[in-house]
């Protein structure tokens, strides 16, 4: 089994210093904050390294000439410092954790607010899994990073350019021999970089796919134990999925414990050649020109090495933990740019209070290709329709035929490729999406349902409706004697793959929902595919009432459903080849004719 | 911490690598101190005698160390990496494999994005910890162990003093233990709400764009994004008093010694050279005291983790083949139910009552009834998807709770109600079931289940990929395709939930028609709410409300005064309003359709 191959996933085109520029973006915000922070950083290390001193002062001068009091109040002085050190840190340490979880916050609610805006086309090609993946364990590679290297990074670099201002005071060419090791140093980064960049983006690939695995496996676990796969699916996760999130797992750590010891090996090589080229011209004497070397200055310059290194070897690590964080933040800002297809244009008008009269003006339609060498063929073409306010209207053709399509354009799920689409003669391009849908209801086939309550589900379609508006829409659709049997009625919890309630309750809970939102356009594709007969009668009975001076649009294979719809529009290859009443219909003998005609073919 | 202790079977294969990693951070260790030895010998012999030999040989020997100590460290980095990877890797894989396992009964009732989020996050937070925090926990330990040695060795007297502060240290530091591991909790829990949140609104974004709750969605993904904010500055501010404390201890000990070690250079109890020897031990305390709060803050992560996998991996399957299971012979196709009720968890309601039924080889059932009257609760007991609460299916007179899971289910094909295919080619989807099918059984079943022709006009044919990153197929089209994923595993008991719902009117009678085909000389076990369907079934089992309130064959339900007469009737009319409306328009314009009017009667 293939499924969701691997390195499927579309990696940032942007070079490094975007993503840098964009990651150092989002710290803006909390620029004034970060300053501080590395304000306080800076006291802290100053009272760090005013420690030892005190401590020298306090044996020089205190105990070696046995002074108590001098001891004492050097004592007492040190502990005010670590004192004001604590403060320091414990400030730095709290504002960074708030600027840090404050731009994760931002990035995963900005992720989420982008989901809410992408087209529906673009989930049928993203797996829920990959999106977990972005939102969860890409921005969290992100919160290390920031929480605590960012300032850390900072800090090094101080120390970095103050230890080199010493060295070079101290000793020019005992620096500059030090500096040696530099270049080899920055090739073995860059080396190191092209390596771990790649590595790393194949490790949260890697991730992503179990994570698309496991996804599926879980939503789809009913199918798998119905058809005993599990043995199969776990050899498949065991050899495939997961050892390659193992293999590169691996590899990352390769790369990432080399490059650290290859830069700690280069510290003690510049040591070697200090000891080795510095010690031989002490012994050689003096050279008379500047960079003269003395004992005393190559003593101090050897027990300055070490502070040298000592920062390079932490932003050596932090330089790792960057790359990962890259990696994680490419992925991030390629989900961010996901182009969404519909968007409300910045002059966007609010959608009046509509009588439900709505117009196709040549309409053409076919989805985004996904791939530009193979356009995806029209699902509608040149479609011109007229549809009173208040009519009911009557969907019938083939699977595919583009019924669904053209339902979709009327709820703008999608905007027509040519052509528009006016509601009350507004064209739905110059309209806020909000305003439209707001009053729309539509009823999938499909009956999703959320994780809460019934009452809950119900009253997604409109979040103020009390208890009784609740019930009475449940009513409406049939729905209310069976809520009523459950063992906590309209509080029982719907559970995501919950048994308690069978598919068919789940469509008339999702059709309740639509009523509650009393909608203006009410949409119902296929939306009482899986109610008995006698349910749908019910609903039947029911809905001329409900029907009554909105427009709706139902999508129905019965016949019972379509009969009494005002207009019937039989949709056969993105076109409408016929319209009309039933009887018209019927009188035509054509499409409509044939299609019911065979439907009571049933021979006993 | 007692959850840590979980782990150890999953630590245990990886002893070695951890004792390895150890030894290299030891030697490291060691490896560290010698270079100020040579270094002052440098000084001492070399500068100091003008010994060019020695600072040669010097030089060599610390470019000799350099790479030692280089080679160490990447070994015991990767070491510890590996470490983690593959704890990580086995327990994921336990995960996956666990929950797929569970019954539908935990399923039912289970959080998606939570069960992602613990096999992934979760196991992450342990991973960290059984690589890098293992090692380095026992290295401070013995770290710890051997500086306090060294103190007591030095002078026991001022070593107590100056060990004072350590006290508290240990104190707050198990402190801050205990506290953080429920912030962490809080974390990973709204860590898995998150993804349940995203899960939700992936998978329902019609619905919520349909009724235009965007604001609402992100506003309750913002409200648990903005828990988990306060979680996570909360363990950071735990940390953020706990890590300048216990420095502050460690310089706190140093004042100590000064103070008092000061006294006692004055009074002649001590030398200089000794406290100052005395103090750079204590300073050596330093860092693993850091250490130690980094150390405690990733098992703290670590225990979170612990538990809510473990809450998961320590869930039964509360359906399994039981010890000595009967592997099933191939069956005749007989079924039986004994006396069987069902309650699902948490519903006092029933939703199968006291259900009696046998079923010959070969026949075909119907079962009919209004929405949620136990239809499918019914067909789900047969292939053991939920254990009935009371009574017993028998097939072939074996109890289905005796079985092998595996011989019982191979034996059953199910089109279930809503058609989920996973995403891979179209031949993998048809061979779930079989995956050892050959490629003529495959076309075969699908040209059956009226597939192959659709499946033939897309360009990649039978290669073509479904769902993410390759086509998206139509309701009806993926309903053909579940259809011949059942039929290949050629079952003796065939189950079609529903199953045509979906579908357009002439697809169905397509369906329909090979349907039947297929039903010869298997028991059928048909959910269906049109009557074409129904009436042709050797029995006919209508339901209300968990029970059997009819059964018969279509001519002895029809005769009575029941809920089949009244379903009938209903679905009737509209057959004859439909008739009436044909001959009316016969009358009035007996040109249009005579030929058609004429196979019309001819039924």
């Amino acid at each position: 089994m293939t499924t969701l191959l691997p390195n499927q996933d579309v990696v940032f085109k942007g070079y490094d210093p975007e993503i840098s520029r964009r990651l150092f973006a989002s710290l803006r915000p909390y620029r004034r904050r970060f300053l501080l922070a590395v304000l306080l950083m800076l006291v802290s290390s100053a009272a760090a390294v005013a420690g030892p001193y005190l401590v020298k002062i306090a044996i020089d001068d205190g105990i070696g000439t046995g002074s108590l009091s001098v001891l004492r109040q050097t004592a007492i002085l040190y502990l005010g410092i670590a004192l004001v050190q604590w403060v320091a840190t414990f400030l730095r340490v709290n504002i960074m954790a708030q600027v840090g979880q404050s731009i994760i916050y931002d990035l995963r609610s900005q992720l989420f607010s982008h989901l809410q805006e992408l087209s529906l086309s673009f989930f049928s090609h993203y797996s829920v899994g990959r999106v977990i993946t972005r939102v969860i364990n890409d921005v969290g590679v992100l919160r290390e990073f920031i929480t605590w290297a960012l300032l850390a990074v900072a800090r090094d670099l101080f120390a970095l350019v103050g230890i080199v201002i010493v060295m070079l005071n101290m000793n020019l060419r005992l620096s500059l021999l030090t500096f040696t090791v530099l270049p080899i140093m920055i090739l073995t980064t860059l080396i190191f970089k092209r390596y771990a960049r790649e590595n790393y983006r194949q490790v949260r690939a890697a991730i992503s796919w179990v994570n698309s695995v496991l996804a599926e496996n879980i939503n789809g676990v009913r199918v798998v134990q119905a058809f005993s796969r599990e043995d199969n699916n776990y050899q498949y996760f065991h050899d495939d999925v997961n050892k390659n999130n193992l293999d590169v797992n691996l590899q990352a750590a390769r790369i990432a414990s080399g490059f650290p010891a290859v830069i700690d090996f280069l510290g003690a090589a510049a040591t070697a050649l200090v000891v080795w080229i510095g010690g031989i011209s002490v012994i050689n004497g003096p050279q008379g020109d500047a960079g003269e070397i003395t004992a005393g200055v190559l003593v101090a310059f050897l027990l300055y090495i070490n502070r040298f290194f000592d920062p390079i070897r932490d932003l050596s690590r932090r330089y790792d933990s960057f790359q990962s964080t890259m990696a994680g933040s490419e992925r991030i800002f390629a989900l961010l740019d996901a182009p969404v297809e519909v968007q409300d244009s910045p002059d966007v008008e609010q959608l009046p209070e509509i009588e439900g009269e709505i117009r196709f003006d040549s309409v053409s339609f076919h989805y985004q290709d996904t791939d530009p060498a193979d356009p995806d063929p029209m699902v509608l073409e040149d479609l011109n329709l007229h549809i009173p306010a208040g009519k009911t209207i009557a969907l019938v053709g083939e699977t595919g035929a583009g019924k669904s399509t053209l339902i979709k354009l009327i709820a703008r799920f999608h905007d027509p490729t040519e052509g528009r689409v006016l509601i009350d003669g507004y064209d739905l391009r110059h309209v806020s999406q909000a305003s439209l849908r707001s009053q729309m209801g539509i009823v999938l086939q499909d009956p999703f349902l959320f994780n809460g309550t019934v009452a809950e589900n119900i009253r997604f379609g409109r979040l103020d409706a009390s208890d009784q508006q609740v019930q009475s829409a449940a009513e409406a659709v049939g729905a209310d004697e069976f809520i009523q049997r459950l063992a906590l009625g309209y509080d029982s919890p719907v559970e995501e793959g919950g048994a308690v309630l069978s598919v068919g309750q789940r469509q008339l809970i999702s059709f309740a929902r639509a009523l509650l939102a009393d909608p203006r356009i009410l949409i119902l594709d296929e939306a009482t595919s899986s109610v008995d007969t006698q349910t749908e009668r019910i609903i039947q009975e029911g809905l001329s009432l409900l029907l009554e001076g909105r427009t709706s649009f139902v999508i129905a294979h019965r016949l019972s459903t379509v009969i009494n719809a005002d207009i019937i529009l039989v949709v056969q290859d993105g076109r409408i080849i016929e319209e009309g009443n039933h009887s018209d219909l019927l009188a035509s003998g054509g499409y409509y004719y044939q299609l019911y005609s065979s439907g009571f073919e049933d021979k006993p | 911490m007692r959850a840590l202790l979980r782990l150890r079977g999953f630590v245990r294969p990886y002893w070695n690598q951890v004792l390895l990693a150890l030894l290299a951070l030891a030697l490291m260790t060691g490896i560290s101190l010698t270079i100020p030895l040579i270094i002052r010998e440098v000084i001492d012999e070399g500068l100091l005698n003008q010994d060019a030999q020695l600072l040669i040989t010097a030089a060599i020997l610390l470019l000799v160390i350099g790479i030692v100590r280089a080679g160490l460290m990447y070994g015991q980095r990767y070491l510890t990496e590996r470490i983690a990877a593959q704890v990580g890797f086995d327990l994921r894989n336990r995960m996956y494999d666990h929950i797929q396992r569970l019954s539908f009964t935990y399923h039912d009732h289970a959080e998606t994005g939570q069960l992602i989020s613990r096999t992934i996050e979760d196991v992450r937070s342990i991973e960290r910890f059984t690589g890098n925090g293992i090692v380095e926990l026992i290295h401070l330990l013995l770290l710890f162990s051997g500086i306090v040695t060294l103190l007591y060795t030095a002078n026991p007297r001022l070593a107590t003093i100056a060990l004072l502060p350590i006290i508290p240290l240990v104190l707050i530091t198990g402190n801050f233990g205990r506290k953080i591991g429920d912030y962490f909790l809080a974390v990973d829990n709204s860590l898995g709400e998150l993804s349940t949140r995203i899960q939700e609104n992936v998978l329902g974004v019609q619905v919520v764009r349909a009724f235009a709750r965007e604001p609402y969605e992100i506003d309750r993904f913002n409200k648990t994004n903005r828990i988990l904010y306060n979680a996570r500055v909360s363990v950071i501010g735990e940390w953020s008093r706990i890590m300048p404390t216990s420095h502050l201890l460690v310089i706190l000990s140093t004042i100590l010694i000064l103070w008092f070690g000061g006294q006692m250079v004055i009074s002649g109890e001590m030398t200089i050279g000794e406290v100052v020897a005395f103090n750079s031990y204590l300073i050596m305390l330093a860092e693993p005291a850091r250490q130690l709060t980094w150390l405690v803050n990733m098992a703290g992560e670590a225990v979170a983790g612990v538990n809510r996998t473990f809450e998961v991996l320590d869930q039964q399957p509360a359906i399994r083949s039981p010890d000595g299971a009967i592997h099933l012979p191939s069956l005749t196709g007989r079924v039986e139910f004994r006396d069987v009720s069902l309650a699902y968890q948490g519903e006092t309601s029933h939703a199968l009552c006291e259900i009696d039924l046998e079923v010959l080889p070969n026949q075909v059932i119907a079962l009919i009834g209004a929405t949620g009257s136990g239809k499918t609760s019914l067909v789900n007991l047969i292939p053991r998807f939920y254990d009935s609460s009371h009574g017993a299916v028998l097939l072939d007179g074996i109890d289905v709770q005796d079985v092998e899971l595996v011989s019982l289910r191979q034996q059953i094909g199910i089109v279930l109600q809503t058609s989920l295919l996973f995403s891979a080619s179209i031949r993998e989807n048809i061979a779930y079931g079989r995956p050892d099918a050959a490629e003529d059984e495959i076309i075969e079943a699908a040209k059956a289940a009226q597939a192959h022709e659709f499946i033939l006009s897309f360009p990649a044919g039978y290669d073509t990929i479904v769902g993410e990153r390759g086509v998206t197929l139509s309701g009806g089209q993926r309903q053909r395709v579940a259809i011949a994923r059942a039929l290949l595993m050629d079952p003796r008991i065939l189950i079609l939930d529903d199953s045509t719902s979906s579908v357009d009117m002439q697809t169905e009678q397509l369906i329909q028609k090979a349907l039947w085909q297929l039903m010869e000389g298997r028991t059928t076990f048909v959910i269906a709410h049109r009557l074409s369907t129904v009436q042709r079934a050797d029995l006919i089992l209508v339901m209300e409300q968990g029970q059997v309130v009819e059964h018969g064959t279509h001519h002895e339900l029809i005769k009575q005064d029941g809920l089949y007469r009244e379903i009938c009737d209903l679905q009737l009319r509209d057959r004859q309003k439909f008739q009436e409306e044909v001959r009316a328009l016969e009358k009035s314009s007996n040109s249009v359709a005579t030929s058609r009017h004429q196979e019309w009667e001819a039924e």
